[in-house]
Formats: C-alpha cells, sequence, structure tokens
C-alpha cells in the first residue's frame, strides 16, 4: 500500500502556506498529522498533485487563555492539548474527550486542526467543538474569517473550507463556575472512532436548577448533531433521573443515524439516548 | 546482563534437568535488537519487487488484459498474466482425503475466470513496490460480471449461480459420519433439544503479512526461496512439479516468521508466480503482501452453520447427537481439501460419551476468499455449537449445566476411547484424559461459587454478570512423522536439526531443552537449525500442534543416539567400560577419575572415522513416527458483564485449566494458552470478514477487522497448566498445547453471555458477539 | 518537489539522503538505512508494528514521510540495546515472555521506551491502556504487560550516574 506520486511543499510560514493553496486549490492537499490523510494516501483513496506540509511553519501551536477563552493554534498536537493544565482547568470538557481519542502514538502527531478539518462524523473532537459552541478562525490568502460550529462542519468529511483556506485556530469557551462535563462514547475498542459518542457541558445555579445545558453527538449523522432541544429540556429543572430519561429520550428522538457494518441506525440512535442520560449523570457528579 | 543465551548459562543448567523448565526462549535476543529477518527483509542484489492485480468482481469472465501502459512505465520488467502460465496445473490439496472434483482446485493465475474478490489477475514485476502498483493501475482488464452467491445457504438453492459447472450445484463434498442409529436413539430419547448455530467468518491475521523472495541462479539452475513457512519440504515437492524443476534444484530457507496459526505456509498462488517470475528474468524477484491484499487473499476460516439436536434419558445420559451443518469454503478448494468439516464432525461429541452420533457436512463453494484450517480448525467452531447446546438443554430441560456435563464426560477407565469416524487419515481415539478434573479445577480458578455470589447480588442492582463454562477437547500431534539429527561438531558444539517449521511459538528452545539433558550441555549453548533445506534434508512441518508432540520426541530419540555414541567414542578412547563413564561439561571423564577427561571437540574428531562398526561422526537422525494424534483438553470458564443498554460485553475473568500431558517449558505452554485466548476472544466478539451479497468484501482494513488490543483482554485471566495425563503415544507425554487457548472461547463466552442475560430471555446462538447483535436480540426479547 | 535533500539524525548518527517525496519513513528506515527492525503490519495506522521515536514522541512511521523529518531525531529499536548488551525493558521481555514471533515486538519496545519515560511507576492498568495502540496476535498481551511492570521496577531501582 505504497502512496501514489505528489509534489511535496514544506511552506515555512502561514502566508506561504496560503500562497501554495490559493495557486494550487484542489489539486493540493493539506498533510498536518497526517494520520488521517496517510492512510488515504497509501490506500490511494486521494491523490493530489501536491501535498503542502505545514509541519514546519512556527507559530500555528499554541494553548492560551485570552479575552474570556481558550486559543489553540491549528497545529496543536493533540497530545499537548492532553497535557495541558489549562485545558483541564478551563475546558475540562476537551479534556475528557482527549484520552478516548486513537492512542497515544496518534495524538503526538495527529492536531486539532487537522481533525476538525478533516470532520470524520465519529471523531470526538468536532463534538466538544460544536458542544461548546466554539469558534473556528479559518484564513486564506487574502483575508479570513471566523465560523460557529454548525456553520463549519457541514457533512461527511466535508467542512466549509474552501480549498484555499486553512483552518488556524480554535476558540472554545471558559467553562463557567458550578459546571460539569463529560464525553462519554461506545466503541468496539479503546481507541476506536465512536460508534456513538456524546459531549455533555451541565451548569447548576446555587439552588441546582440547571442554567446551562450542552449535548452535542457524534456517530449519529453526517456531521455532529447539537441536541438544542434536549438541552433546553434540561434548562430550567431539577436534573433529576426522570428528567434525564427525557433529556435522553429527546436527544435520540430526532435522530435518522445511518447505519454501517459496525452498528446500525437502530443502535446508535438507541445507544445516543442511553449515553446522553449517562454523560448527563457524569457531568453532574463533577460539579463542584 | 550480557544478552548472548550462552552467556547466561550459570551453574543452574547443571542441576535442574532442562525438561520443564521455565526458561526464557533463546530465540528471543535478536528478535529484542531487532535483528530477526523476516520476510520483507531480505536484500538482494538486483532484487525486484511484486505486485499483484487483483480482481474487483466476485464473480467475471476474464477477458483481454492489455498491459502495454504498464510496460512502458520506467522501472517496470515485466506483467505475467495466466497466458504466461499456460500448462502450468492447479494448486494441490496437501491433507485430507483427495477431492472428486479437482476442477475447484485454483490455478496460480486464472485464464478465463475470476470467482472472488481478490482473485489474482496479473502480476507487475518492477523496481521497486511503489512503481508496481504504479503500474497496476495502468492495466487495463475486460471483465463481464457473472450473479454472484455469497452465501453459503443461497448457494446450495437451486437456481443459484454456479461457481464450478462440474459440479452439479456448489457443494464440492458431503461428509459423513455415522456411529451407532442415532436417528433410532433420538425417536426414542426423552429428552430432545434442537438449536441452530452459526459462526461467522474470521481468520488467522498474523501481525506479518505473508511474502517470498525467489532467486534464480542461471549458472547452477538452483532455484531460492527465502521466506517459507509451515510445510516448506511439501511446498518444495508442490513447486517442483507445477514447474517441472528438480527438487534437488530448489532450496529453501525460513528466516522469522511472523506468526502462522495455519493460515501462512500452505501454498498460495503467490508461491508459484514468484519462484516463476524470477526465473523467466533471471533476477531475484520479492512479493511481500500489504495488508489491504492479506485481508481478501490470505485464508479465510470458520464460517460454519449447524442444525442441531441432542437426545437424553431422563437423568440426562446423552443418546444421541445430529448435527447437519454447511461450511462456506469460499471459491475454491485450497490445500486443506475439506479437513476443517472432517475435524467439525470428529471432534464435535468433545469429551462426552455420545453412543449414536450422525453427522452430515455440505461443503459449499461460494464467490467469497477461499478457506483453509485457523488454530483449532473445526473445534473453535464445534465446541461453540455443543457446549452452547448443551447449556440450552439444561436450561430448557432444568438440568445443571456443570452436572450435565459431569455425568457425561468419557471417564479415564474408559480410555483409549474409540470416538466414531476418522480425520485426517485416521480413526478418532483419544489416548488419555481426566475431562472432569479439568472442569473442576477450572471452575476453582475461577472463583464459581463467588461469581455465582456476586451475579447474584449484581442482579439486585440492575447489572447483569454471567458465568460460561466451554470443556474443550483438542487434537493434537499430527504425524505421520517428523525429523530430526543431533550432531556435536569438530568444535564441541551441539547443533539440532529438526523439519519442523517455526512459526514463533519457541519450537527452538524446547528443541534444545530435550536434548540439552541427554548431552550434559545447558540448552542456551545448543544450535537449533530448521527451515533451511540445505541443512535439514526432511521434514513435515509446523503445524496442528504437532512441535511438541513429535518433533520433540525425534530429537529426543536422536540425541540419545547421540549420546550412546558419545560413550561409545569415549569408552575406545580411554579404555574404559561404558557404564564407568561419566557426561558433563562438553566432555566425558571416568567416574572419580576427572583427569582422565576427553571433550566433545575431541569426542568429534575422534569420532571420524571412529571405532568399527559404528557409523563414523557424533551424529545421528530419527525419524519420529507418529500414527496416531493426541488428545489434549481443558475448560474455559467465563465470567462476564453485560451492559444491556449498549449491548458491551466486558470481560471480568477468563480461567484455562488445560492438560497437555507433559509441559516441555511452562513459560512457553502458558504464552501459547494466553495468546491464543486472544484470538478466541476476537472471534466471539470483534472479529468478522464481511460481505455484501454481491461478494464484495467490506473488512478490507485493520479499522473494520478488529483485532483484540491489550484493552480487550479479560480483566483477570488465570491459566492452569495440567501434566495429569501424559500421552503414551510418545517418551515424553506431550500432547501438544498452540490449539487450547482459543478453541474453548466460543463456548465459554457466548454461555457466559446467555447466563448474563438468561433473566431476558435472549437466546444466543451466533458469533460474534457485537453489541449491535446483542442489543438488537436484547431489544427483541423485551416484553412488548 | 519531487524530491527532498534531507539531513537527519537515526539512532544518534546523523543521515544525508536524498529521498521521492512519498517515500515513507518507515521503508527510508527499512530500505535506505537497513534498519529493518522497523516492520510494517499495516500501513495504515493502526497496528503500531512501525512505531519509532520521533523528537521524543513514539509515532507511527507509515504515517510519515521520510522527507518530513529534515532536522529531526528519530530512534528505532536498534538503539536500545548496548551492542549485545540488552537494556531493562528488553531483558524484562526475555525473562517474562514478553515476545513469540518478535514481529511486533519492536513496535511494543518504542512505545514502552517512551511510556516509562513519562510515567516511570506506572499501575498495570495504564500499562494496558499504553500499549492499546500496539497489536500483537501471538502473547495475548498479559506477558507485554508484566514485562513492562517488571522494567519499570528494574529502572527505578537501578542506581543512576
Amino acid at each position: 500500500m505504497k502512496p501514489p506520486r505528489f509534489d511535496y511543499l514544506a511552506p515555512a510560514s502561514l502566508d506561504e502556506a496560503l500562497a501554495a493553496l490559493a495557486e494550487h486549490g484542489d489539486a493540493a492537499k493539506v498533510l498536518a498529522g497526517g494520520q488521517s490523510l496517510v492512510p488515504l494516501l497509501n490506500f490511494r483513496l486521494v491523490r493530489p498533485a501536491y501535498l503542502v506540509d505545514l509541519n514546519d511553519i512556527p507559530g500555528l501551536a499554541y494553548i492560551r487563555q485570552e479575552n474570556g477563552h481558550v486559543a489553540i493554534g491549528a497545529l496543536t498536537r493533540q497530545r499537548a492539548l492532553e497535557t495541558s493544565a489549562l485545558i483541564r482547568e478551563r475546558v475540562p470538557l476537551l479534556a475528557d474527550a482527549m484520552p478516548q481519542i486513537g492512542h497515544a502514538q496518534i495524538r503526538n502527531r495527529g492536531t486539532i486542526g487537522g481533525s476538525l478539518a478533516h470532520a470524520d462524523p465519529a471523531a470526538e473532537l468536532p463534538a466538544v467543538v460544536a458542544a461548546l459552541d466554539g469558534e473556528l478562525v479559518v484564513r486564506n490568502a487574502s483575508g479570513g474569517r471566523v465560523l460557529r460550529p454548525d456553520e463549519f462542519f457541514v457533512a461527511y468529511l466535508t467542512t466549509a473550507l474552501d480549498p484555499t483556506e486553512l483552518l488556524v485556530e480554535v476558540r472554545l469557551p471558559l467553562v463557567p463556575p458550578r459546571t460539569g462535563t463529560a464525553f462519554l462514547e461506545v466503541s468496539r475498542r479503546h481507541g476506536d472512532f465512536a460508534l456513538v459518542g456524546v459531549a455533555a457541558s451541565v451548569t447548576l445555579d446555587d439552588a441546582g436548577v440547571c442554567t446551562r445545558c450542552a449535548i452535542a453527538l457524534i456517530g449519529v449523522g453526517p456531521a455532529p448533531v447539537v441536541a438544542r432541544a434536549a438541552a433546553q429540556r434540561l434548562v430550567g429543572s431539577k436534573p433529576t433521573m426522570e428528567v434525564l430519561q427525557d433529556v435522553g429520550q429527546l436527544a435520540a428522538a430526532d435522530l435518522s443515524p445511518d447505519g454501517d457494518l459496525h452498528a446500525s441506525s437502530q443502535y446508535r440512535r438507541h445507544v445516543a439516548g442511553v449515553l446522553t442520560r449517562r454523560a448527563l449523570a457524569r457531568a453532574l457528579e463533577r460539579i463542584r | 546482563m550480557r544478552g548472548r543465551p550462552e552467556d547466561r548459562g550459570g551453574a543452574d543448567h547443571m542441576t535442574i534437568p532442562s525438561i520443564g523448565r521455565a526458561m526464557p526462549r533463546t530465540e528471543d535476543p535478536p528478535l529484542l535488537m531487532g535483528r530477526g529477518k523476516y520476510a520483507a527483509d531480505v536484500r538482494l542484489p538486483g532484487l525486484l519487487q511484486a505486485a499483484v492485480l487483483r480482481s474487483p468482481h466476485a464473480h467475471a469472465r476474464l477477458g483481454a488484459i492489455r498491459a502495454k501502459a504498464a510496460l512502458a512505465l520506467a522501472g517496470v520488467h515485466a506483467v505475467i498474466t495466466g497466458d504466461d502460465l499456460a500448462g502450468i496445473g492447479r494448486i494441490p490439496t496437501r491433507l485430507g482425503h483427495r477431492i472428486g472434483h479437482p476442477e475447484c482446485l485454483q490455478f496460480p493465475l486464472t485464464r478465463d475466470r475470476v470467482r472472488y474478490v481478490g482473485e489474482p489477475v496479473a502480476v507487475v514485476i518492477a523496481e521497486s513496490r511503489y512503481l508496481a502498483e504504479d503500474a497496476l493501475e495502468l492495466i487495463d482488464v475486460d471483465y463481464a460480471p457473472l450473479p454472484t452467491v455469497a452465501d453459503a445457504r443461497r448457494a446450495l438453492e437451486p437456481g443459484a449461480p454456479v461457481l464450478h459447472e462440474v459440479l452439479a450445484g456448489n457443494v464440492v463434498d458431503r461428509l459423513e459420519t455415522h456411529r451407532g442409529d442415532a436417528a433410532r436413539a433420538m425417536a426414542s430419547a426423552t429428552h430432545r433439544v434442537r438449536e441452530s448455530f452459526a459462526i461467522q467468518r474470521h481468520t488467522g491475521v498474523p501481525m506479518e503479512t505473508r511474502g517470498l523472495t525467489a532467486s534464480y541462479d542461471l549458472g547452477t539452475r538452483v532455484l531460492s526461496l527465502f521466506g517459507v513457512a509451515k510445510v516448506p519440504h511439501f511446498n518444495r515437492r508442490v513447486l517442483a512439479d507445477l514447474i517441472s524443476h528438480p527438487e534437488h534444484l530448489i532450496q529453501f530457507v525460513e528466516l522469522e516468521v511472523g506468526g502462522g496459526f495455519g493460515v501462512r505456509g500452505e501454498f498460495y498462488p503467490e508461491d508459484l508466480i514468484v519462484p516463476w517470475a524470477a526465473m523467466r528474468l533471471g533476477r531475484p524477484v520479492q512479493w511481500i503482501e500489504d495488508r489491504h491484499e492479506h485481508l481478501m487473499a490470505t485464508n479465510h476460516s470458520r464460517q460454519q452453520h449447524h442444525d442441531v439436536e441432542i437426545g437424553f434419558d431422563a437423568e440426562g445420559a446423552i443418546v444421541a447427537l445430529v448435527d447437519r451443518f454447511l461450511v462456506d469454503l469460499g471459491a475454491y478448494v485450497r490445500t486443506h481439501g475439506v479437513v476443517v468439516p472432517e475435524l467439525t464432525s470428529a471432534l464435535m461429541p468433545g469429551p462426552y460419551r455420545i453412543p449414536n452420533y450422525s453427522s452430515v457436512a455440505d461443503c459449499v463453494l461460494t464467490n467469497k476468499t477461499p478457506t483453509g484450517t485457523y488454530r483449532g480448525p473445526g473445534r473453535y467452531e464445534c465446541t461453540f455449537v455443543r457446549e452452547r447446546l448443551l447449556d440450552v438443554a439444561a436450561a430448557r430441560l432444568g438440568f445443571d449445566r456443570l452436572e450435565l456435563r459431569r455425568r457425561n464426560f468419557i471417564t479415564p477407565a474408559e480410555m483409549p476411547y474409540e470416538i466414531g469416524g476418522a480425520s485426517l487419515a485416521q480413526k478418532n481415539v483419544l489416548d488419555c484424559g481426566d475431562y472432569r478434573s479439568a472442569l473442576d479445577q477450572a471452575l476453582e480458578l475461577a472463583g464459581y461459587e463467588q461469581a455465582l455470589a456476586e451475579q447474584a447480588q449484581a442482579r439486585g442492582q440492575g447489572r447483569y454478570i454471567g458465568i460460561g463454562v466451554g470443556c474443550v477437547l483438542e487434537k493434537a500431534g499430527l504425524g505421520p512423522w517428523e525429523y530430526a539429527r543431533v550432531e556435536v561438531d569438530a568444535t564441541g558444539h551441539v547443533v539440532v536439526y529438526s523439519g519442523v517449521a517455526a512459526v514463533g511459538q519457541g519450537i527452538a528452545t524446547t528443541l534444545a531443552q530435550v536434548c540439552a539433558d541427554q548431552l550434559g550441555v545447558a540448552p542456551e549453548t545448543i544450535t537449533v537449525v530448521h527451515g533451511d533445506s540445505r541443512r535439514v534434508p526432511f521434514g513435515v512441518g509446523g503445524f496442528a500442534s504437532r512441535g511438541g508432540a513429535v518433533a520433540l520426541p525425534a530429537a529426543l530419540e536422536a540425541a540419545k543416539a547421540v549420546r550412546a555414541k558419545i560413550l561409545r567414542v569415549a569408552a575406545s578412547l580411554l579404555e574404559a567400560h561404558e557404564d564407568d563413564l561419566v557426561i558433563e561439561d562438553r566432555g566425558v571423564h571416568v567416574r572419580g577419575v576427572t583427569d582422565t577427561r576427553v571433550t566433545f571437540r575431541d569426542l568429534a574428531r575422534a569420532a571420524v572415522p571412529g571405532p568399527p562398526g559404528m557409523e563414523p561422526g557424533l551424529v545421528a537422525a530419527h525419524f519420529f513416527e507418529a500414527p496416531k494424534m493426541t488428545y489434549p483438553y481443558g475448560t474455559h470458564v467465563a465470567v462476564v458483564d453485560v451492559d444491556v443498554e449498549t449491548g458491551e460485553v466486558a470481560l471480568l475473568k477468563y480461567a484455562i485449566a488445560y492438560d497437555v500431558g507433559k509441559a516441555i517449558n511452562p513459560l512457553i505452554v502458558d504464552g501459547q494458552l494466553v495468546g491464543a485466548l486472544a484470538q478466541g476472544i476476537g472471534g466471539a466478539l470483534l472479529e468478522e470478514l464481511v460481505y455484501d451479497d454481491q461478494g464484495q468484501l467490506l473488512t478490507t482494513t485493520f479499522m473494520d477487522y478488529l483485532l483484540p488490543t491489550s484493552m480487550e483482554m479479560p480483566a483477570e485471566t488465570v491459566v492452569r497448566i495440567l501434566e495429569e495425563t501424559p500421552t503414551p503415544l510418545n517418551p515424553l507425554g506431550v500432547k501438544g498445547v498452540g490449539e487450547g487457548g482459543s478453541s474453548g472461547c466460543g463456548g465459554a463466552i457466548a454461555n457466559a453471555v446467555a447466563d448474563a442475560l438468561a433473566p431476558l430471555g435472549v437466546s444466543i446462538t451466533a458469533l460474534p458477539l457485537s453489541p449491535d447483535r446483542l442489543l438488537a436480540l436484547i431489544q427483541a426479547a423485551a416484553p412488548r | 518537489m519531487k524530491e527532498r535533500l534531507i539531513r537527519l539524525t537515526v539512532n544518534g548518527r546523523t543521515h544525508e539522503a536524498t529521498v521521492e517525496a512519498r517515500k515513507t519513513l518507515a521503508d527510508f528506515l527499512r530500505e535506505d538505512l537497513g534498519l529493518t527492525g522497523t516492520h510494517l503490519g499495516c500501513e495504515h495506522g493502526v497496528c503500531g508494528a512501525c512505531t519509532i521515536i520521533v523528537d521524543g514522541a513514539a509515532v507511527r512511521s507509515c504515517l510519515l514521510f521520510a522527507a518530513q523529518m529534515h532536522g529531526h531525531e528519530i530512534l528505532t529499536v536498534e538503539s536500545l540495546a548496548d551492542g549485545d548488551r540488552l537494556n531493562p525493558l528488553q531483558e524484562a521481555f526475555w525473562e517474562h515472555h514478553g515476545l513469540q514471533c518478535g514481529f511486533c515486538t519492536p513496535g511494543f519496545l518504542m512505545t514502552l521506551t517512551c511510556f516509562l519515560r513519562e510515567n516511570p511507576h506506572p499501575t498495570e492498568a495504564e500499562v494496558r491502556v499504553a500499549i492499546a495502540g500496539n497489536l500483537c496476535r501471538c502473547t495475548g498481551y498479559k506477558n507485554i504487560v508484566t514485562a513492562a511492570c517488571a522494567a519499570a521496577r528494574k529502572i527505578a531501582a537501578a542506581p543512576t550516574t
């Protein structure tokens, strides 16, 4: 399984990379961590004329708190996110998801930007960004734009990025006080893509009433599904078992997932409801 | 601490016998240092690389193959098609009776028709694998698709697409085994229980894919093969016949082998094509299978459907067992012929007394990758069916599932016991065994009573814990013989040559252990040679758990003969009586008179020509004949936790008690059981080769064909090696262990899951127990 | 560029080579440098047999191109032993029967080398997770976990110079 021929470009700056993309458009593919792209090349499922390697570009990997959010450079390795104290404290939902992404060797190379731009519907990072309603900062040679998750994630392996654009930064809000988060998934084996996964965040007030709730699901549609109606069911209520059951059922009700050889549509829908309930319960346990 | 085995000797080896010693393997240091040379590591000057063009259709007529563009690519040396191999015959079977229809055997390259996705159609030879794959894409092939049949049951229906017109339908053979009068006994049985079971298509998937290098010397006409495995002597003969080249001009070297499990080392199309190409091109040719190919080109296995009925008397004694089953062989008959169904029938009765038994097996061809044996062939399947059936019967009839087994075990007093029927050209006769003891010990190891208590407590908490038992009867030590030669060379070193083949199981270490005590040397100092035709002229190979039971006794006898010669030569040199001599520290001295010592080095030189009447040289060869196979056995116990909302199965604890007769190296025996367990778990829960109804293989990567990782192993695994019934069939008492760790898994895990879900009325009759399938079963059983 | 001139350090030695852009790092190590200890089991990043250490991190060499490695530091299984002298991790594998066919073993050794450096006192559960990205078809993993834990204890107990 050897890759087909391509022309290799190793730009030394972001501008150089954007210029290359402006020139080559969809004849080029971007190489970040390579953990998704290189297998596709080895299978010859993609045959780009140009491979634009971003790994030599300085200044694209960082994790910093600024202006009420955490800004993460797109080329930040997943391993860095996994070990970051800032992420653990300020974006616990992301910290929760990290160990479930593949295996250590994959996280050592894989980047947050690469995972988001690849947009596998069973990948964990898109769910986290969707649940937190993060911002995706995109650049091209002539400027940039900021997208919301529902604008960014379009369909199966498809984002709003056009071939001349690069995702350069992800902004995730700081976790509010009295908030618990949890990321749960069912997969065939540890580290595999999720059959179904749920990212959940719950905020309670001092009376124990839910003031905010966010739920995003993966493995149940061509892009992460944000379960707004289900999340709203919890807001304004005390999170009893009955209410959580309700929320789970609501989350599952609207889904019409595709089945594949690992899990049928019915399986995904049923387990989506189960995991939603369990993720919320786990998130609530973690509220300090 | 140094890395070379001989530096680890120490004084211990002289006082502790080597046989039975849990010593670290002599094979390991080079492997740990990355110095082991596997098939892909062969480098020869002028080496070319091959890549195979494989059919994308499950069934089609093959038309023109246009390779001009491929040949025009720089670095491409040749494109080989079926027409180039015209006149070369089909790949013959190796084991089992001759099948009635040789037209169902496979040609190395088809000329007119493809019958499975992945069937070789053409082969490119180029300067690199990268270039060869570029060239594959430039070959243009005309296919005229034909209707396909991808399901064995459908293949039996009238009007189904037929793969080989010489057969009336798609049944290449029907095997029948009868003992007593099963129909009559079943009709008059007090209790009868029927059920249908299915085992999915899955297979060995070693971590190293297949590979071969062939090099032809135009001057000497010697064809050299590197990277052979399993049955190299046999395959050399097959190759010699197919290409009409003298056997003595074909040499082979095994190298390191990255796992076999039955699927590597049989004669495949590439094993003809690669040497043929090397001879034609006058350049060495290497072919290394990639993983994508492997999953569609290397033998599949295990897929069977059973309709089975068991009859009991009022007290639960089995009076009859009737089994009708299908085996899905794939598109061609390969080297194992119909051995897998044959073994399934032979071992279905297992360790139980079944006075009336009838088994009818239909061997069916379908448009899928052909099949062969995979670790415990026929036994993984029949153990699942039989053990599951016993639990089903126990539940339906109100018997205790353990008592039902104990009541029906064949007892030690009844040994040797004729099961009925024959397999691998010999009657199925159990040599010895204490099945009850293995069951009781496995239950004890698993903490059965405590598990029952935990189960009861868990049910109160809405958790579903289950305990399942799988009693295994295995078959090992296939002959017909094995060759060994032991010598002391002129520098005083002991060498063992064995016709066995290594597949990673540690056979070199155990061969050394077996010879070490005879010759008074540390096993770490013995060189073991196998898989080299120039140095090992005869051999049968490494399969059917025969290393321990057949290859080791051959080496033992040869070592004994060399020992006798050492004493004879020493007696002559020292002018002493043999009874007064002591072998110690690579030398011989007269007892109590240490300054009379002569070294092995001196003796080896003196032995040529040596004393009159003795064959010259401190060397002896032995063919150990093994006309009868041994029957190792044991019990698996699985404790599981089933999440009824997601269908996930967690393995809490797994216990195996397995009787190997005699453990030459307990570390290796334990390693075999735990390693096989991992494969058994894969078969029970994860692995499946999935086809759509057009015969397209959907599981062509490791993302879809799921091998167990460390995380899928049980939280706790306990293994007890039993040596309670050494076999009388060889002087070591060794039965063989390679296949016992996996064969019981399907049964034990399925029984455990069924036990966990018993309160929900879920019926478990098929593998694998994936979350999707299990949840569907749970939901189907739920009250409306 | 269709080819790149690269300069990189492998097992402490500097190498300079011109590589075709599409040549994987695994193939470069095996074929161009003759370091055949790194094995290819799947070429799509799942089995871990090809695991090596790049700039201190365990990664799959089948998912990297040699061209990307200009200026980087690589360690392969051949770097572990000191001549013929096995290191404590390798010794632990030997003592505890942590390998059978040996094909996956270099990948496990490199994964564990990194892991034990970052986590010198792991629990068995942590070791299991750490090796979950390496497939073995022979051993059933139990002895690999035992070997890793034994190695950790051995390394921790060794006097530091």
